[in-house]
């Protein structure tokens, strides 16, 4: 039996599990770029006399259970988001089946919440932003967000409508079109943020970048993957629904 | 029974997923708004402590940071 709660109970909980596989992520790959983007901070401050930061959290909690409570709330607040999503999306796109909605859900939210953002504003390790256009930066990248997910509604829409017309097929590369004409033309509208030092190395830089990329496609991952087996799962224990389902329809 | 009982889509009814969506948008936001944003561009609680705790996890999720 599928219900709400029941999928929401999932997701968060498969949320969880998606943290705990980002944060191997993040500690292979994404801490040493943090290191030496700190080391590189620390040098600069240091050359121009500056007296060094007090540390208020230590960088041994920062990289541990600082990064990995950080990743848990995302986490499970995304996989609270996934079931909602997932909720609208099962039984309401074809015959696509509980694992096929979850991995497809899972793969339009990592492009759509996060790298079509991303390719705007990239994130960026510390050392790299100035900190006195944080309020401007903050609400450019969430209005980049906001504009992506409404061009995938508006495209969504566009395709549905369209494919009683033009065929399922035609109507989804419609669908794609219309996205992204709209992303297009935030891209070409919002304007840049170009903060990085010049003598900041592209090399860490470019790590991050993929680091932070990676983390996110583990989390989405996870959360599709888990979220649709378990789901599946749940379904074939439940024959009464699926016989009484079956035979009503 | 030759078949095993395949699961049968059926969408659930959106008046029923409406109030869980609402609920779950609603703490989510606040969760990733202390995760991504706190002590960031905008400020509930006074110093740096939420900031410099999240610190790493702030950066590698892309969220913009000081």
């Amino acid at each position: 039996m599928i219900t709400m709660r029941s999928l929401l109970v999932r997701g968060m909980l498969v949320g969880l599990a998606g943290a705990v596989l980002a944060y191997v992520v993040a500690w292979f790959f994404g801490e040493p770029q943090v290191a030496s983007a700190i080391a590189f901070e620390e040098a600069k401050s240091a050359a121009a006399g500056e007296a060094a930061e007090p540390e208020l959290v230590s960088r041994g909690v920062q990289s541990t259970i600082g990064l990995l409570t950080g990743l848990v709330i995302y986490a499970v607040a995304l996989g609270g988001f996934f079931a909602i999503a997932f909720a609208f999306a099962y039984g309401r796109l074809g015959t696509l089946g509980a694992r096929g909605t979850a991995a497809l859900v899972a793969g339009a939210g990592l492009v759509v919440v996060y790298v079509v953002p991303l390719l705007k504003y990239p994130p960026n390790p510390p050392a790299v932003g100035n900190a006195d256009t944080i309020g401007r930066r903050t609400v450019l990248y969430f209005t980049m967000i906001l504009i992506s997910l409404l061009a995938a509604a508006i495209a969504g829409y566009a395709g549905r409508s369209l494919a009683a017309r033009w065929g399922a097929w035609n109507a989804a590369i419609a669908g794609f079109a219309v996205f992204a004409v709209i992303v297009g033309v935030a891209y070409a509208v919002l304007p840049a943020i170009n903060e990085v030092p010049a003598d900041f190395s592209a090399t860490v830089l470019w790590r991050f970048r993929v680091a932070a990329l990676g983390i996110q496609i583990v989390l989405w991952g996870t959360v599709g993957l888990l979220f649709g087996a378990l789901t599946e799962r749940a379904l074939r224990h439940a024959p009464h629904q699926a016989r009484e389902v079956a035979s009503s329809a | 029974m030759a078949q095993p009982a395949i699961p049968v889509t059926r969408p659930l009814p959106i008046r029923e997923i409406l109030p869980w969506a609402v609920f779950a948008l609603v703490v989510g936001l606040a969760l990733l708004y202390f995760v991504g944003t706190e002590q960031g561009a905008m400020a509930l609680i006074n110093g740096q402590g939420v900031h410099e705790f999240v610190h790493d996890g702030r950066h590698l999720l892309g969220f913009p940071c000081h």
